[in-house]
């Protein structure tokens, strides 16, 4: 690597997602070593132990909708602090498997379905405000919280996409997704 | 047979009097993005995918039923065309649910395939999270709502192929939806022969076998065009 380019500061979030993305982002094997050698991982639920999203970041990957208030803060803190966001996977564009909920309307139908009525008997509702995030009404897609800046589509996108895309931006360069490799959905 | 000549995108082309543009476009090897279109049914254009500009005409015209004129100027791929197919297809996915991960026609679709093929990585309109049924009455096929697009290919096939005229399209706006018979469960409507040319023409997983999972659905359309085509010639082997 070139000493007079700075490794480029990474970030990858995980939202309400089944983390699929970020498991196909370990899939990039042994091209993780170079990788750690191009950018410098400073926030990520699989290759960091940060707690609070840092300032500075110029590459973010975003995997998941935005479902409840924790993940609204995070992806407003993220996007004040990253350079490049990119919407990482099928939840973070459609709001996808997790976004099925909408079709309930609204979080109240939701925790009622899921903890009274499919419990068996001893049905309650979650509640502990501070500690277990509240739900919104909707699931929503990254970009329609936050500007996005690249989006790429799958589930999981693979991990020849994944490189696909970050190779240029480590670069400092732009990646064009097109056709069925690159931006197929499912 | 008398020919009409004209030129779409800067071609030259003669064909056969009473072609569609569609037609002609394919037979100069132009491609133009169709969904409800399938050849061995009357064509109906209701998707709008294929839309191109006429010279002379401000408004746009569906290749699929526009019939060629002498010295017609076509344009398929202008950026004002290409940038209404891209929003065609965001409304369709974001009008109903299509959530390609779990369906029965993952990775076999013509939605999907579509919107490769127009460039939309995300859709810059809002997901609407319709309420919809899945019709599971009928004892070997499915219908899930959520994945219908409306193009009617199962409405015309089973009234122009296969002479039962199970289908039907009801109610109106976002209401508007696939009815069997008189709007009753599937599997209630006599009329059905359990044929199951429908499914074969679905371009999505709206119409599935039961037993599918995900991505296990494989619609062969070329099947029901190999049908009209030896009814229409009297010609049953090859």
């Amino acid at each position: 690597m070139d000493p007079m380019t700075p490794r480029k500061r990474l970030a990858t979030v995980w939202l309400a997602g089944c983390s699929g993305c970020h498991m196909s982002f370990l899939d990039l094997d042994e091209w993780l070593i170079e990788l750690a050698d191009l950018a410098e991982i400073v926030y990520s639920p699989i290759a960091s132990d940060t707690k609070t999203f840092p300032e500075g970041v110029d590459i973010c990957l975003v995997e998941g909708g935005v479902a409840n208030t924790d993940n609204l803060a995070l992806i407003q803190r993220v996007r004040a602090n990253s350079r490049v966001l990119v919407s990482f996977g099928d939840c973070a564009i459609t709001a996808n498997i997790p976004g099925m909920r909408n079709m309930l309307h609204g979080a109240d139908p939701v925790l009622r379905r899921a903890y009274l009525e499919l419990a068996d008997g001893s049905g309650q509702r979650p509640h502990a405000p501070g500690i277990v995030p509240e739900l919104l009404d909707r699931v929503l897609p990254v970009h329609e919280v936050v500007p996005v800046d690249l989006y790429l589509p799958g589930c999981p996108p693979s991990a020849h996409r994944i490189r696909t895309a970050l190779e240029p931006l480590l670069r400092g360069d732009w990646p064009e997704l097109s056709g069925p490799e690159l931006i197929r959905f499912g | 047979m008398s020919v009409c000549t004209l030129r779409i995108d800067e071609r030259d082309v003669a064909i056969e009097a009473g072609s569609t543009l569609l037609q002609a476009a394919r037979e100069a090897g132009i491609a133009i993005p169709t969904l409800c279109v399938l050849e061995g049914l009357s064509p109906v254009a209701a998707c709008r995918l294929c839309l191109v500009e006429v010279s002379g005409s401000e408004k746009l015209l569906p290749a699929c039923i526009t019939p060629v004129q002498e010295g017609m100027q076509v344009h398929t791929a202008t950026p004002r065309l290409q940038e209404i197919r891209r929003t065609v297809i965001e409304l369709l996915f974001t009008e109903g649910n299509h959530v390609c991960a779990i369906c029965v026609a993952n990775g076999h679709c013509e939605l999907q395939d579509l919107a490769v093929e127009v460039g939309m990585d995300h859709s810059r309109l809002p997901y609407r999270f319709p309420d919809r049924h899945v019709d599971l009455s009928h004892p070997l096929f499915g219908l899930d709502h959520n994945r219908c697009v409306l193009c009617t290919r199962c409405v015309r096939v089973c009234d122009e192929v296969e002479g039962a005229h199970v289908w039907d399209v009801g109610w109106r706006g976002e209401h508007c939806r696939i009815i069997a018979g008189l709007d009753e469960p599937w599997g209630a409507v006599d009329a059905c022969t359990h044929c199951g040319k429908c499914v074969e023409v679905c371009p999505t997983g709206a119409l599935f076998h039961k037993g599918d999972t995900s991505e296990e659905k494989h619609s062969d359309p070329g099947r029901l065009q190999a049908l009209v085509h030896a009814r229409h010639h009297r010609q049953w082997t090859p």
